[in-house]
């Protein structure tokens, strides 16, 4: 099966080509970072993370669009889902995939990334982030494989696959738990130190992931002879809009608290984000070109004529995607950092080095996002011809 | 020394089992186990295997249940940084002008900044101009330990010092988001060209991982109390007064630090997130 | 055979490719190394052949029982006693006082190369006085 990721047309190999162009360039700025040091990143001694684990965050997040579909099928019978369960899985893999990147480049000895596992520590939650990221990984792998094989031969998914999809459905939650509690136990860090974070994590993701896989499905019913579906379109996009309203709706929840308590600590990243501390505005205009898109996507998504649209759900969903990309990477992330815990303030820009590799870990996920959907939709393709 | 005598024992045993086991093998003539040991008789082969190197604390090191310092804030001579300099020359800490990639062991930050929420428009003249001395609070419960993925960073069990062990840190930098008193830094280039003059008894560190204030482990395994504490000894007495500067173990009812802290109002960096610090301050 | 001569040309391209080192260096093997040995201290920590193949286990342990236990003293096989450190005892004025007499030698040839010095300082003018323990 995996011949057909390699039998494609010429647009195809076209596409795959730029990919692996960025996918060099990230390679050697990587190359240039390993030999001089995380120093040629806009990063701090005061914003001790930036643009690498601001995308690992969000596509933890994305990862979760397999949930999405997986649950409505397996767990309600949702049969409409049954045709994209393999693109969600598939988009599972890549996003995962990524998020490994990004945390691989971001450390600043990665030769010795595996004393994670030769010394595991089960109290740090980044040991854990590394056991359920890995496990989802596999699940998405494995159950996407042993799924696509059935559907080949025309038959239904084995029995004792079924175990393995059951899992893989607390499993998706726990990547984003396990990432959020990254962030929500550390004292001192008074944006992070929300019980709320687990649930914004969820609710972004519910809306970043599932809009991510509606373009995508928009992309293959385009440039392929399968179909996704309108009906399943239709439903994620329902999706999409309930999770989008529960993400703003946290957001406000967490203003509601900084700014009625009237606690400093718990304003001050809301306030340097939205309109500046002590001069320093650097987050300003990317904060409100969220706040933007997240009212655009509200407002196309809740009417229900404009949702119908396809047009229309895909400004939306580009709209969710930017809305959510710029509130947790950006946002949560770097935001968190800003004042230091000495209430000093320093900003971050991302460097250009930095950039192309975060560009580079992109341009893999989309490379491998591409051949795995290669695979997929040529089998579903042949099944129909 | 009992550790000695355990030893010895332990040695002896092995080796008479050896010098028993090396005819024995020969006389069976089992040319496999021969090769297995590569030249060497099976005494030694045995001696290798079971002797472990087991370190002992040096007779002479400084010890404690859990250390702790006092800073006496108002014995700061005025424009002194010997603290800081004697820490930083000798623990080979670069020099590096840029704010986003300096490291820094112990430095001196203004009231409002090392009490965050403190201040307040009408306090004390010489608060706003006293510089505190900000160190690594050696928590007696580290976030920084919490969260490392490899226990790089830990709290050593006998004496309460958070330490970092260079050879295992992966770089994550969780540790640093962890520390709620930026006592944390990362190595973001390599360090050496901005180390002026290297102290050969201590390693420098390489690009990549984080370091901090280690209560000067090394000295007080030779006896030594920590650098900073010596520097600011010397200068307070130049000057005529107390020192800054105290070290000792807190839970020792007899030590300088529970004597300064039985006699004087003290606070520490951010008490209500139960970390519990051990540096005390005296405002 | 399917595509026969690109498969046997795939071959020997394969092969000309592994044995690469071999035909390369064929008649210029290097010279053994040779390591100059302290000329004062007769004796390392433990006895030369255990020194020869274990010397980076005891390293490692060293590092851990310094480091992470806080027990920096050890005691050698002989009862001897000895400060736990690459810098101040291992590479002491009466030691391997230079590395690239010393350490280069074996790691160069074997093409090993251990990040000790990425951190520890190889002494350079005046090596330090070996440290006497005081027990």
């Amino acid at each position: 099966m995996l011949e057909k990721g390699f039998l494609g047309g010429r647009k195809y190999w076209i596409w795959m080509a730029c990919l692996l162009l960025f996918m060099g360039a990230g390679f050697i700025s990587w190359l240039f970072q390993f030999r001089e040091g995380l120093g040629i990143t806009g990063m701090s001694r005061d914003i001790s993370w930036g643009v690498y684990i601001a995308n690992f965050t969000f596509l933890v997040g994305v990862a979760a669009a397999a949930v999405m579909v997986v649950l409505p099928y397996y767990v309600h019978h949702y049969k409409a889902f049954g045709r994209i369960t393999i693109l969600a899985e598939f988009l599972g893999v890549a996003a995962v995939t990524m998020c490994l990147l990004f945390i691989l480049v971001d450390l600043g000895n990665p030769v010795r990334a595996l004393n994670v596992i030769l010394h595991p520590t089960p109290n740090s939650i980044l040991f854990w982030d590394m056991v359920v990221l890995n496990g989802y990984l596999f699940l998405n792998i494995f159950i996407g494989w042993n799924v696509l094989t059935a559907e080949r031969k025309g038959s239904p998914p084995p029995g004792w696959l079924k175990p393995f999809i059951y899992l893989s459905i607390p499993w998706a939650i726990s990547i984003h738990t396990v990432t959020a509690f990254l962030y929500a136990g550390l004292p001192g860090r008074h944006f992070w130190l929300t019980a709320i974070m687990a649930a914004r994590f969820l609710s972004s993701a519910f809306a970043a992931g599932p809009a991510m896989l509606i373009l995508f499905c928009f992309i293959v019913r385009k440039t392929t002879k399968f179909n996704p579906g309108n009906e399943q379109i239709r439903t994620l996009s329902g999706i999409v809009t309930y999770a989008m309203i529960l993400n703003v709706f946290f957001f406000l929840l967490e203003c509601f608290t900084a700014f009625y308590s009237n606690i400093p600590g718990h304003m001050h990243t809301i306030v340097y984000l939205f309109r500046g501390l002590h001069g320093h505005t650097g987050l300003v205009p990317w904060m409100w070109v969220s706040a933007f898109f997240a009212v655009v996507s509200l407002v196309l998504l809740i009417v229900p004529a404009a949702r119908r649209a396809d047009d229309v759900l895909a400004v939306a969903c580009v709209s969710v995607f930017i809305a959510c990309w710029i509130d947790k990477g950006v946002g949560l992330v770097i935001g968190g950092f800003i004042p230091n815990p000495l209430e000093h303030i320093t900003e971050y820009v991302a460097t250009v080095p930095e950039v192309l590799i975060t560009l580079g870990v992109w341009a893999t996920g989309f490379f491998i996002l591409s051949f795995l959907y290669k695979i997929a939709i040529t089998v579903k393709e042949e099944l129909r011809a | 020394m009992g550790v000695n005598r355990r030893k010895f024992l332990k040695i002896a045993g092995i080796s008479t089992l050896g010098v028993a086991a090396k005819p024995a093998a020969d006389a069976l003539a089992i040319e496999w186990l021969d090769k297995k040991l590569g030249g060497f008789t099976v005494s030694e082969t045995l001696l290798h295997m079971f002797h472990k190197p087991t370190g002992f604390k040096p007779g002479e090191a400084l010890t404690a249940e859990r250390w702790a310092m006092v800073v006496n804030v108002k014995n700061c001579p005025e424009g002194c940084n010997a603290c800081r300099e004697a820490c930083h020359r000798v623990h080979n800490v670069p020099d590096i002008e840029n704010p986003k990639h300096e490291i820094k062991w112990i430095w001196h930050e203004e009231y409002e900044h090392t009490f965050p929420g403190q201040q307040h428009e009408h306090i004390e003249e010489h608060l706003k101009e006293t510089p505190f001395v900000v160190l690594c609070n050696h928590c007696f419960n580290p976030p920084c330990v919490r969260v490392c993925p490899t226990k790089a960073t830990f709290k050593r069990k006998t004496d309460g010092i958070v330490m970092m062990d260079m050879h295992r840190c992966i770089g994550c930098r969780f540790c640093m988001a962890a520390c709620p008193y930026g006592s944390r830094s990362f190595n973001w280039k390599d360090p050496r060209p901005f180390i002026k003059e290297q102290n050969p008894e201590f390693p420098t560190r390489t690009k990549g991982v984080v370091e901090k204030c280690n209560f000067c482990a090394e000295r007080l395994a030779k006896g030594q109390i920590p650098a900073c504490v010596e520097a600011c000894q010397e200068a307070t007495k130049k000057k005529g007064r107390e020192p800054a500067l105290v070290f000792g173990d807190l839970e020792d009812p007899d030590s300088e630090v529970r004597q300064l802290l039985r006699s004087h109002y003290t606070v520490r960096r951010k008490p209500e997130l139960g970390t519990n610090p051990n540096v005390y301050y005296i405002v | 055979m399917y595509d026969g001569g690109k498969i046997i040309t795939g071959i020997i391209i394969g092969l000309v490719f592994l044995t690469f080192p071999i035909w390369y260096t064929h008649g210029t093997v290097p010279p053994r190394p040779e390591v100059k040995l302290p000329v004062k201290e007769k004796e390392c920590v433990e006895p030369r052949p255990y020194m020869k193949t274990k010397h980076m286990q005891l390293l490692d342990l060293w590092r851990d029982s310094a480091v992470r236990v806080g027990k920096r003293s050890y005691i050698a096989f002989n009862g001897k006693k000895y400060n736990m450190s690459l810098q101040n005892t291992c590479m002491s004025k009466d030691c391997h006082a230079k590395k690239t007499e010393f350490c280069d030698e074996c790691h160069n040839y074997t093409g090993v190369v251990p990040y000790c010095w990425d951190c520890h300082i190889e002494p350079k003018k005046e090596p330090k006085e070996k440290p006497e323990e005081k027990h």
